[in-house]
């Protein structure tokens, strides 16, 4: 796998008017995303994480380091556009990302700013909107549609632009349970259909379960960087750090505190059943055991 | 209550009005609008009146509709009506003290109502039938020329067509607000003009706020797609003129002379 995006040695602060020394959200940390590769970014807030995504597509400019997106600078101003049509980038309220008043218009919004012509800007509106399941809500006006379908109408407009990789920051932050999952499964799809990078900045341990690779950031530190069973087994640090784990993990954990030994590696609900079942079986297997063994 | 505002809101459709090149519309308003004003005998109003009806009947948007966005006129029908009335001089029908009627008034009254309503009417068919987008786009073709005189043609239809999309979306934001200024215990319905006046500022003052911020993302979510202004950029929609645009013009031109003819022939 080669390195789709590089931070090296970054650092960023801002200066707030009323205080003398800037604020420094990180220093010299490193970051890569490998391509092809779905990262979930796990933090609470003021941690960093959208701070950081901020500089994948030169939003931000790092004050230190560089970023290196495909091998191009993000400070290098003329492949500023060309690094936005290989990122692209989804934020956490639908409302405030969509431009035009019509789904279709929208979608085809990003395919006119870079110069696309009308026949193919077409073509490329009716397979995004068809590869997010929104096909049937072309004509629609944007705020008729749910949450859900919103966000969908938003990553249409991005993958439209053929990007590389896909930035999401909190896309489900605002979103309804249904709409959470309608969101997951077409970024999940991207990912493994159409082998689009994704880097997804989410708040739900549950989510960030389900993607290859879990990076943990506190304090503009990145923390824990592993598979999300690896990541997950450390409770206790990532309560320490304002986190939470899945809930079947939890379950797992608080089962092992309170002395019924499971795995700690437990991610889904799945694992979970068979974990417990397994648990029972092996606890009312040792009850008879015991019980015999009085008896005799 | 807010939700009451249609102005500016698109009915999708598949009529011939529909179809038409928006481009095309904008100029039949704007003909529509000054053959109103051209016709100045009742009868030459009536052909004004009927043109509107059939285009209605063509578009098939809901009577109901077009009732709708008269209501927001309605004070402005009953002002100039008292105006005329009251104050055009001519052969009294009634007098009363100061207080004169004349029969001149009334026909002045009753013309200035139709034409105010088929104005609204009129323009209201072509925000119903054409998206907004279609709008903005006819607009910045038909301005293109002054591109040249350095107006900012483009930004100008850009600015336009984020306003038209966040109109519903901010009087959603507008009801939420005074719903929960009105859980906080906020009185907006009683007292006089000023404590209402000043009841709204509670509201405002959220809704500014939050308008900012979400201009504020709205901008980076535009960056971030390679927005750049006009520059280099295409339009997935393609405007077309048509047989039936021409069509559309003929019929109005003919209406326009039609009425040009009524007012020389029908002069008293």
């Amino acid at each position: 796998m080669s390195e789709f995006i590089e931070a090296k040695k970054i650092s960023f602060s801002y200066s707030l008017e009323d205080e003398k020394e800037p604020v420094k959200v990180f220093e010299d940390l490193d970051f890569t995303v490998n391509q092809g590769e779905m990262v979930a970014v796990l933090g609470h807030n003021g941690s960093g994480k959208s701070t950081l995504a901020k500089h994948f597509n030169a939003i931000l400019l790092p004050v230190e380091g560089d970023v290196l997106v495909n091998g191009m600078n993000t400070k290098n101003e003329e492949d500023l556009y060309n690094i936005r049509q290989e990122i692209g980038m989804v934020f956490q309220n639908p409302d405030n990302q969509i431009v035009a008043t019509v789904v279709e218009e929208d979608v085809a919004f990003g395919l006119e700013n870079i110069g696309i012509s009308p026949a193919e800007i077409r073509a490329r509106v009716d397979q995004a909107l068809d590869d997010v399941g929104m096909s049937d809500y072309k004509q629609h006006a944007p705020h008729r549609l749910s949450g859900g379908q919103k966000q969908r109408v938003a990553i249409a407009g991005i993958i439209a632009m053929r990007p590389q990789c896909i930035v999401l920051d909190e896309p489900t932050a605002m979103l309804d349970p249904r709409g959470r999952d309608e969101v997951m499964k077409t970024i999940l799809r991207l990912n493994q259909e159409f082998g689009i990078t994704i880097v997804l900045i989410t708040h739900y341990m549950d989510e960030a379960a389900q993607c290859g690779r879990v990076v943990v950031m506190d304090g503009g530190k990145i923390i824990l960087d592993s598979t999300p069973k690896d990541v997950f087994s450390h409770v206790r640090m990532l309560k320490n750090v304002g986190l939470d784990v899945p809930q079947a993990t939890e379950i797992a954990y608080e089962m092992t505190k309170a002395g019924y030994p499971m795995p700690n590696d437990v991610l889904t609900e799945d694992e979970c059943v068979q974990e417990l079942a397994r648990l029972i079986e092996r606890t009312a297997h040792a009850r008879r055991k015991a019980k015999e063994k009085k008896r005799k | 209550m807010l939700k009451d505002i249609t102005i500016g809101q698109f009915f999708p459709g598949n009529s011939f009005i529909h179809k038409m090149d928006p481009r095309m519309k904008l100029v039949a308003v704007l003909l529509y609008i000054i053959m109103l004003f051209v016709a100045s005998h009742p009868l030459s109003l009536i052909v004004g009146v009927a043109l509107l009806a059939v285009m209605y009947a063509v578009s098939k948007i809901p009577a109901a509709m077009v009732l709708k966005s008269l209501k927001p006129v309605i004070p402005i029908i009953i002002f100039t009506s008292v105006l005329n009335v009251f104050f055009i001089s001519g052969e009294p029908l009634f007098s009363w003290w100061l207080i004169e009627i004349t029969k001149e008034g009334i026909t002045m009254a009753v013309l200035m109502s139709v034409r105010i309503v088929c104005l609204i009417a009129g323009s209201s068919l072509l925000t119903y039938t054409t998206s907004p987008i279609e709008l903005t786009d006819a607009l910045e073709r038909l301005m293109k020329p002054l591109n040249k005189i350095k107006v900012p043609v483009h930004e100008l239809s850009m600015m336009m067509t984020i306003a038209l999309r966040f109109i519903p979306t901010l009087i959603e934001e507008t009801d939420k607000i005074i719903s929960a200024q009105k859980a906080r215990g906020a009185d907006m319905e009683t007292g006089g003009l000023m404590q209402r006046a000043k009841a709204l500022i509670p509201i405002l003052i959220p809704l500014f706020v939050s308008s900012f911020r979400r201009a504020d993302e709205l901008a980076m979510a535009m960056e971030c797609r390679c927005y750049r202004g006009g520059e280099g950029r295409t339009r997935m929609k393609q405007l077309h003129l048509s047989p039936r645009d021409f069509v559309a013009l003929i019929v109005v031109i003919a209406a326009f002379g039609g009425i040009i003819a009524m007012n020389m022939l029908l002069r008293p």
